[in-house]
């Protein structure tokens, strides 16, 4: 029998604990397949951040190191700079890289630190239950913001990428959705140049990828993907912002 | 072997004796009084082919300390009291997911903003954890530039040995002032680290981790790093004893305040008065056990810091009431002069029956 489609191997076999409906499986796939086209597995070391893929270290079959919340860009830099033959990669969510980690990504950005970045939004933090990230979207309820979020009482959406589109150290930077085939192949081309803008030493890298948390949106997982395609990119336009080739 | 330098600034003497113990890699952010160590290490680390790197906060400094030491480099970060509190966060980390690393602090006054003048108020953060959770430093205070520059040289091969954080316990009193120093040859081969994650090749793939959600299993990494701690007390305990012989007084002092309680002891010996000195060099581990062997046959013990009071709780732990242990202290940067110390063991030494 002709075998037409695996795992990656660098993926290990654990199952992922996600919940369902959640798209963290399908970019984790991504960063693997990517790994592994590229052949970066061997001299790959991985920064888990905190949030609901604080676990990632369990699931990539390469080097891994568990970072503080919102610190994985300089525990990146730390990594690079001593090790630069290595591929350093992070992978945060919108809490972690946007909230409390904001100016350790800032600065790393703004170094052309040699690192990439796989930027997870789903505008919410999960793991903690449901609070208003700085994501959130205006009127967006959350644990935290239950009457919805108000630019009066909590400040705006933060467009991460477009802020970091202002800085001369960034080699590649693009907004995807993974809710559609389409979003998803998209997805993986973007993953790809990042990781390609770090093979060539162009600088920083990052892919801030829309997602869904059907759990904390109280949304069943169609309805989510809904709300990313007709909510959250309205707010997070889909861009290329960045690219070096 | 060792070659003589001739005079030495304390943090540039640091510095270099780092960089001879093999450090490759450093990350801080500027603060006094610690200037000199970033500002030597920019000139010489990268001649030496290694990372110097200034960070945006201690708070990134620290972590990008966690990634290299992750890596498995000889690393370091330098940093004063205000600065230090900010890297807590990550040294709970660093002592969890056992990096080995070296941090010094040159300690300003505080609480606060406090000022830039010498003091010795960190002793309670540096020796009983600091941040979150159960772990310690190991960490080793010197009293003159020379021994810092032995410390600072030993110290990365103390972090290696026990992938622990080693903390050096200076002040500003220690960083500024010149000396003359011997300092030690470079190191030569260093020992592969086959836990550090330099990327697996073909191999199995490594994790530096500090997060273990299961309870017996947290226990467990926690019991593991407290076994260490065991193996440090009873192999890393260090002190100095200066006249303690026949002493029926003690002044217990660590630093740059033991120098100057030295030249009080040695007045209070002038005038007929059997006082000695104990200075622990090694605040965590704690020479708790010498301690309690010296003051059974005292009558008393000065405890003297630039503090309102931190290490003397240590001594009294230590003595478990064997003798009396007064305090004197001076706080927000004040130095005690020796003839302050000297009036306080006149003091002492009249009460006695």
């Amino acid at each position: 029998m002709e075998l037409v489609a695996a795992r990656p191997g660098t993926l290990t076999d654990k199952p992922f604990h996600y919940c369902p409906g959640c798209t963290h499986g399908i970019i984790h796939r991504l960063v693997a397949e990517v790994l592994e086209e590229l052949d970066l597995r061997g001299k790959a070391i991985g920064i888990a951040s905190v949030g609901c893929s604080v676990f990632a270290y369990d699931y990539f079959r390469c080097d891994m190191q568990q970072a503080a919340h919102g610190r994985a860009p300089a525990v990146a830099t730390g990594i690079k700079r001593t090790q630069p033959e290595s591929f350093v990669f992070t992978y945060q969510g919108d809490g972690d890289l946007g909230s409390i980690g904001i100016g350790e990504t800032v600065h790393a950005a703004n170094r052309g630190e040699n690192i990439s970045i796989i930027f997870v939004n789903n505008a919410v933090y999960g793991m903690t239950g449901g609070q208003m990230a700085p994501t959130t979207l205006l009127g967006q309820r959350s644990t935290t913001s239950p009457g919805g979020r108000e630019a009066k009482a909590h400040g705006y959406p933060l467009p991460v990428a477009e802020m970091l589109a202002t800085l001369p150290g960034v080699a590649y930077l693009a907004r995807t959705k993974v809710t559609s085939p389409a979003g998803i192949h998209t997805t993986k081309r973007a993953i790809k140049l990042a990781f390609r803008a770090q093979i060539a030493e162009r600088g920083f890298s990052l892919v801030e990828i829309l997602s869904t948390c059907p759990t904390n949106w109280h949304l069943d997982p169609i309805a989510a993907l809904e709300f990313v395609d007709k909510e959250m990119a309205q707010v997070y336009p889909l861009k290329v912002f960045r690219t070096f080739e | 072997m060792t070659e003589s330098m001739g005079l030495m600034k304390g943090n540039e003497a640091m510095a270099e004796a780092a960089l001879r113990a093999g450090c490759r890699a450093y990350f801080g952010y500027p603060i006094t009084p610690q200037n000199e160590i970033p500002d030597y290490m920019a000139r010489r680390l990268p001649k030496r082919g290694g990372i110097f790197l200034q960070a945006e906060s201690e708070v990134a400094a620290i972590n990008m300390v966690y990634g290299a030491g992750g890596a498995g480099v000889r690393v370091m970060t330098s940093s004063s009291s205000p600065g230090i509190s900010l890297m807590q966060e990550g040294l709970s980390y660093i002592a969890c997911a056992e990096i080995p690393c070296v941090i010094i602090n040159m300690v300003r006054s505080g609480p606060g903003l406090g000022g830039i003048l010498p003091a010795q108020g960190d002793y309670f953060q540096a020796t009983k954890g600091g941040g979150h959770g159960d772990y310690k430093l190991l960490v080793l205070a010197p009293s003159t530039v020379q021994e810092a520059v032995d410390i600072t040289y030993e110290a990365f091969d103390l972090a290696d040995k026990y992938r622990n954080p080693v903390m050096i316990l200076g002040d500003g009193l220690l960083g500024q002032m010149m000396e003359s120093v011997r300092l030690p040859k470079p190191v030569g081969y260093l020992e592969e680290k086959p836990w550090a994650t330099t990327g697996c090749g073909y191999g199995e793939p490594r994790v530096i981790n500090s997060l273990y959600i299961e309870g017996p299993i947290m226990e467990e990494r926690i019991r593991r790093i407290f076994r260490k701690y065991a193996q440090m007390e009873q192999d890393e305990v260090r002190w100095e004893e200066y006249l303690t012989e026949d002493a029926e007084l003690l002044v217990a002092a660590y630093g740059s305040t033991a120098r100057i309680a030295k030249t009080a002891v040695a007045r209070a010996r002038d005038k007929g008065m059997a006082i000695g000195l104990f200075r622990p060099i090694s605040l965590y581990p704690f020479p708790y056990g010498k301690l309690r062997e010296l003051a059974g046959r005292l009558k008393g013990i000065l405890t003297v810091e630039m503090s309102m009071g931190q290490m003397v709780e240590d001594i009294k732990l230590g003595v478990e009431g064997a003798c009396p242990v007064s305090f004197y202290g001076r706080a927000g940067g004040m130095i005690p002069t020796p003839g302050e110390i000297l009036t306080q063991i006149e003091a002492m030494w009249s009460r006695l029956p």
